[in-house]
């Protein structure tokens, strides 16, 4: 099963589902995701066996540990694109293209390591050479946004959308997970209609999740848990999983706030 | 005067002459150096706080998210000067992972966008640690590619000894100039592989008493840009 995971790096994560999904038992998942955290714990639970991404990083902490081990010992396959083809692959998708024209990618060996990779020329009097990059389509999309209705509208609060509506563009199955449910009215109130960022018919489920993006970022609702991350980013995978992850999602939330 | 301060001149060095472009970077140094140059010879420049919000003399101007940089990449409409874990002669970059890249000996970043930055638009480096682990024959993975793979131009480097840059026929690596205190030899020593090095290779240009006050007073108080060259 492909999933995708909005957010980027440790920012606006959907962490309660990620962690839900570590304890779902699945086996064998395919991640697409400006990773962060969400890739450490799934890689770290060895229930992934694919990562689709142009990086993974803590933001705060530049390199994921448990990714960086993964790579290291060879556990997970790895596909590797420049950040826009990863945008660009999403676009072809929500769009039902079999791929996008892109210049970025040529010359460097994203090429090389992707072998099925191949290139488009322009039918035009250009006659340029892009990367045709293939669309990626998902299985399951999740997103954490901050304030949606039970409909599935959801509006962002903070500086970035990022890329979670072309996420729920590109999947058969979305859920949008969030800081809190709203009536309608009170969601289209609560901001300029741009901020909106999915509809009704972009989500087929929705989640109400407290502190749910948590450790990563959630502006304005919450800034990053630094120290905590501090700690995942520190402490052997055993010890953290017995502390944190072992319980469900209430016990999570009680042990981060101790 | 510290390097430090030197190096902050020579990365606003990098954007004279570049306009209303975004000047993105990647580390302390040349964040100050884009704000300096903002704040000095270069004001048309749009300069980011590494989030989704646009500053001048640092305000807030404007609103630029992700998926909005993507399309300055695609636009040509930015020059980027970004960090490297190796670069070859030819500005070939690597920070993606140390080893093969099928089961590296250190995972790093993976390739971010270096491959579409080094393919639409001007790219300069920023190595705060000149060394022969950096300066490399060849870079495991290329990230950014250099001028023998088409990059649209790399245009300088700068190192905590030295600015460098790609003005030989073809286009790989010359030293334009060492910092106050730093030999020619001193920079060969530290990089792996054969520079092109000029019969006269004048000194880094120090910064002014404008721009010394701007970095002191106004731009990193704090003194934070001392700690980003060890």
């Amino acid at each position: 099963m492909t999933i995708g995971i909005g957010g980027w790096g440790s920012r606006r994560k959907p962490m309660a589902v990620v962690r839900a999904v570590l304890r779902s038992g699945r086996k064998n998942l395919t991640l697409v995701t400006y990773g962060g955290p969400d890739v450490g714990l799934l890689v770290a639970a060895g229930i992934v066996r694919r990562v689709v991404t142009g990086f993974v990083s803590l933001d705060s902490i530049p390199l994921e540990p448990h990714f960086r081990r993964a790579r290291s010992e060879g556990t997970i396959r790895l596909t590797e694109y420049d950040e826009g083809m990863l945008y660009w692959g999403l676009l072809a998708a929500a769009n039902r293209l079999p791929f996008l024209p892109i210049r970025a990618g040529l010359g460097s060996d994203v090429m090389r390591i992707n072998p099925e990779l191949r290139t488009v020329r322009s039918p035009y009097a250009d006659d340029t050479e892009l990367v045709a990059m293939p669309a990626i389509p998902l299985d399951v999309a999740f997103i954490h946004l901050n304030r949606a209705d039970t409909g599935g509208n959801g509006r962002y609060l903070g500086p970035d959308p990022y890329f979670d509506d072309l996420f729920c563009l590109a999947a058969k199955r979305r859920f949008l997970s969030c800081e809190q449910v709203e009536s309608t009215d009170d969601l289209m109130a609560g901001g300029p209609p741009q901020t909106l960022l999915v509809n009704r018919s972009m989500v087929d489920g929705v989640l109400h999740t407290p502190n749910g993006a948590h450790f990563t970022s959630c502006v304005p609702d919450y800034g990053r848990d630094e120290a905590f991350q501090q700690e995942y980013a520190t402490t052997d995978w055993e010890t953290f999983r017995a502390r944190y992850l072992d319980g469900g999602e209430a016990d999570y939330q009680l042990a981060v706030k101790r | 005067m510290t390097r430090a301060e030197t190096c902050v001149v020579a990365c606003a060095e990098a954007w004279r002459g570049d306009g209303a472009i975004l000047a993105s970077s990647a580390g302390l140094i040349p964040h100050l150096g884009a704000r300096l140059a903002q704040a000095t010879f270069a004001p048309d420049l749009l300069v980011s706080d590494g989030e989704a919000t646009l500053l001048r003399d640092g305000r807030a101007e404007g609103w630029l998210p992700f998926r909005s940089v993507f399309a300055t990449v695609a636009a040509g409409a930015r020059h980027v000067m970004m960090g490297a874990s190796q670069l070859d002669r030819f500005g070939n970059q690597n920070i993606s992972c140390v080893g093969p890249w099928e089961k590296p000996t250190s995972q790093l970043l993976c390739v971010r966008g270096a491959p579409g930055n080094t393919v639409n638009h001007p790219v300069s480096y920023w190595i705060p640690r000149h060394s022969p682990r950096v300066f490399v024959e060849a870079v495991d993975m290329v990230s950014g590619v250099g001028h023998d793979r088409n990059a649209h131009e790399i245009r300088v480097v700068v190192t905590d000894l030295a600015v460098l840059d790609f003005a030989t026929p073809d286009r790989s690596m010359r030293l334009r100039s060492t910092h106050p205190g730093v030999t020619v030899d001193d920079v060969v020593a530290a990089t792996g592989f054969a520079l092109t090095i000029p019969d006269d290779v004048p000194p880094t240009r120090e910064p002014d008493d404008e721009e010394l006050k701007l970095i002191r007073d106004l731009l990193d108080p704090a003194g934070a840009r001392e700690r980003e060259i060890r």
